[in-house]
């Protein structure tokens, strides 16, 4: 049956480059002397390690925990003993270094014991937490976790998508994997179905891969399963997620919506087969297809363990003495390596030696003479000059009024353009750059806020004790203010004062002590200290009580709690009196003082 | 005639209380000029510009009462934008306010921390987590860097640590290679 098959915009054909490395089987890539595996491997959070340096892990064994649902696991793709868990330099154009777990192999190949479940008894839950703790992430190059996708929509019909594509140039990764191992891949498919419990699968296979496309068919015959194998035309990127949804189903998934939105869900073949190893094996994700080409005697496809440095891939497809650069993915999409030595990761389909030969510096950049003919190419119908420009004159919120963010960073506009201008590299340049700021900002609000918050907190706070000191001053306000004057202010005063205020405060709303007995001596100090200077009127009768206390302290006996009841009626009657006589004193004053 | 006039008097009573009905739905809270410039400003809250926070700061600014360049967080990049929002003059950061420096976060060495609490009390941004005599810390992702806490810790246990770039934050360079004037080469 012939299915009606859609297009895409633009779109490009470069020189394929795939039959060099598509003439030999995959074969397993021998240990290298040590395997760097950095934690973080996929889009989300960073993996917590859960080694440390001297440890012995099995083959298989998880090294680094999932931070958070939004994240994947990371496991040790061989038996071995930890020789370090430090930041080594990443594959990632930056050059910058992460956490990643050094494992020197014992050789053994001693695998942690396997579970195989049974995907049809289990809860789709169980099955997402199975898959995030595999590891499993897309290998098509995006690494974003696929428990994450595996939910369907309750009230769509739903279409699965395998994406056999492999539209770039030198990659033969998925290519290969279809021809030997259709039969996994189409297991990996049912799970995924049974997931999603999606009605057709499809499976898009360029029409340059007719022996992948032969060997699915195949398979999908001998498994009994009903899973369309779809060619679809070759043209540059007929493989992105998007582009392949559309001239499959006709489907356009506007930016910022979720494909299952509009009830398809797309998955590369290389998850399929992952997805398959995980269930139905037990094995987690510790190794991938890579393609090895480019600058290289015998170009061809490796089973990969993570953390093999690259440089050892070369070496094994007999890299040229020429070779000055690894590029990994591929031409149009790939991001140059800082080293050759960079492990692989989940996200390497392909490495490609490069040498000057081989890729020629490019000619100049000249200025754009708005040809559009990268309007014309591009497959998400942007306008890549416009944005350019904007991009060019850091005016990004121009640039994401183009929608900028809607780039695949394909490079047809690159490819095509007349002026030799690497636009791709201004769209990533003023994605980052938006990122960055969103970040800063983000951060700017909530220091803001939080700073904020702070003084408000201040603000209230230094409101109840000024009510709290107000209260006390109401009650104790006559002896107070008495204090005021130095000279005729001795030690009993402060006595009285703070016991008063210590009165007031058992019958203020919020009392920071509990009411203090009147006769107690040493209760002065204590309700003095909690008096805070917080009001500046209230500051000058403070200090004096301060400066009472101190006076007092030099001066009061400290042996008062062992006297005899007779003497404390005493000292009573000798206070009343020089309160008295201090009344009379501060009427006194306050007459001579008027 | 009269129909004319009370159409027009009916027209106006119903724009007036529209626009009075406008007028206290839409009503601008606070200065929208201070908030403009205040989200300029890095909120680090650091006090380097001689005002206790970014926002006063920014009432500064707004008031006409203080030059556009006093605050080294923000750094040049800062001040460009104050200069375009207020349509004045660029010019260099103060340097009696302070350099720019790299972003850093306070650590403190928690071994050495005897829990005074000082420097809860002088964090802007409640940064800091610890109790009396208990071991103090900082919440890394919440430090703005404003080295408020280093001053007032009795036993100097914090210290700064500039935030280097990781994978996540790095940034793509601007492709656009700059021509430099032939002298400098001459003189390389
Ligand atoms: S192809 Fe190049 S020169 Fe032509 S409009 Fe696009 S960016 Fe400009
Ligand atoms: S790189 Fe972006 S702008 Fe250029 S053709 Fe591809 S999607 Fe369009
Ligand atoms: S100097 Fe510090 S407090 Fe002042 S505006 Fe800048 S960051 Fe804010
Ligand atoms: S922890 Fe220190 S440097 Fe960081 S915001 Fe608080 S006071 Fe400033």
């Amino acid at each position: 049956m012939m299915r009606e098959l859609f297009n895409f915009h633009g779109g490009v054909k470069p020189e394929t480059n795939k039959a060099q490395s598509t003439r030999e089987p995959i074969v397993v890539a021998p240990l290298p002397p040590h395997l760097v595996v950095p934690l973080h491997q996929s889009i989300g959070g960073t993996p917590h390690p859960l080694v440390q340096a001297g440890e012995r892990v099995l083959k298989g064994q998880r090294i680094g925990a999932a931070d958070g649902n939004v994240s994947a696991a990371v496991h040790a793709p061989t038996s071995g003993k930890i020789v370090a868990v430090e930041p080594r330099v990443m594959a990632h154009t930056s050059g910058l270094a992460m956490l990643s777990v050094v494992i020197e192999p014992d050789g053994e190949e001693a695998w942690m014991p396997l579970y195989p479940s049974n995907y049809r008894s289990m809860q789709p839950d169980e099955i997402r937490d199975t898959l995030r703790d595999a590891g499993v992430v897309g290998l098509g190059g995006a690494v974003f976790p696929s428990h994450l996708k595996l939910k369907g929509a309750r009230d769509k019909r739903m279409t699965l998508i395998l994406n056999g594509a492999e539209c770039e140039p030198y990659i033969t990764c998925d290519d290969m994997l279809m021809r030997e191992r259709a039969q996994d891949i189409l297991r990996g498919a049912q799970i995924m179905r049974h997931m999603l419990g999606a009605q057709d699968v499809l499976i898009g296979i360029e029409d340059n891969k007719p022996e992948a496309a032969q060997a699915m068919r195949e398979a999908a015959r001998a498994l009994g399963e009903r899973m369309d194998v779809v060619v679809v035309p070759t043209r540059y990127p007929a493989g992105g997620a998007k582009q392949l949804i559309r001239v499959l189903t006709g489907i356009e998934v506007p930016h910022g919506s979720r494909s299952t939105d509009y009830g398809v869900q797309c998955f590369n073949v290389g998850t399929a087969y992952a997805i398959h190893e995980t269930l139905n094996l037990g094995r987690p994700l510790i190794s991938r297809i890579v393609t090895v080409s480019g600058n290289v005697e015998r170009p061809r496809n490796y089973e990969v363990l993570f953390g093999t440095p690259m440089s050892h891939l070369v070496k094994l497809a007999g890299g040229r003495p020429d070779t000055d650069r690894t590029i990994m993915g591929g031409p149009m999409m790939g991001y140059l390596m800082p080293n050759p030595d960079v492990p692989v990761v989940k996200a390497t389909n392909c490495v490609i030696a490069g040498s000057r030969a081989m890729f020629p510096p490019p000619p100049p950049e000249m200025p754009c003479i708005r040809c559009t003919a990268c309007v014309d190419v591009c497959p998400a119908d942007l306008q890549p000059h416009e944005m350019y420009w904007f991009a060019r004159a850091k005016n990004f919120g121009k640039a994401q009024e183009y929608h900028l963010f809607d780039c695949i960073e394909c490079g047809c506009c690159a490819y095509v353009c007349p002026s030799h201008i690497p636009l791709v590299d201004y769209y990533r340049f003023a994605k980052t750059e938006i990122w960055a700021r969103e970040r800063d900002k983000a951060a700017a609000d909530s220091a803001r806020e939080r700073f904020e918050f702070r003084t408000f907190r201040e603000e209230r706070e230094k409101e109840e004790k000024a009510a709290k000191l107000a209260a006390k001053t109401a009650a104790g306000r006559q002896t107070a203010e008495k204090k005021a004057v130095p000279a005729a202010a001795p030690a009993g005063d402060a006595l009285q004062a703070a016991a008063a205020a210590a009165q007031a405060e058992g019958t203020v709303a919020t009392p920071s002590a509990p009411p203090q007995p009147a006769t107690a001596d040493l209760s002065a100090p204590v309700a003095a200290e909690t008096a805070p200077a917080a009001d500046p009127k209230k500051a000058l009768i403070e200090a004096a009580i301060e400066r009472a206390r101190k006076q007092r302290e030099a001066v009061s006996p400290k042996n008062t709690d062992n006297l005899s009841d007779a003497k404390r009626a005493e000292i009573a009657e000798i206070e009343a009196r020089r309160a008295k006589i201090r009344e009379m004193a501060k009427t006194h004053d306050e007459d001579g003082a008027s | 005639m009269l129909s004319a006039l009370l159409i027009m008097a009916l027209g106006a009573v119903v724009l007036g209380a529209a626009l009075g009905w406008a007028s206290i739905k839409f009503k601008v809270e606070g200065d929208p000029l201070v908030d403009k410039v205040d989200a300029i400003l890095p909120q680090t809250q650091c006090g380097q510009c001689g005002f206790p926070g970014c926002r006063p700061y920014a009432t500064a600014i707004a008031k006409g009462e203080a030059d556009i360049n006093q605050c080294p967080p923000g750094g040049e990049e800062g001040i460009r934008k104050l200069a375009d929002l207020l349509g004045r003059e660029f010019k260099p950061l103060n340097a009696e306010h302070g350099v720019e420096k790299p972003k850093s976060v306070a650590i403190i060495d928690e071994a050495t921390c005897i829990g005074c609490t000082l420097c809860i009390q002088a964090c802007p941004v409640d940064a800091i987590v610890g109790a009396a005599k208990q071991m103090h810390t900082i919440v890394a992702p919440l430090c703005t860097g404003c080295e408020l806490c280093l001053p007032p810790c009795p036993v100097n246990c914090i210290t700064m640590q500039p935030i280097g770039e990781t994978v996540e934050t790095w940034k793509w360079k601007y492709p656009v290679i700059e021509i430099k004037p032939a002298e400098d080469k001459k003189a390389a």
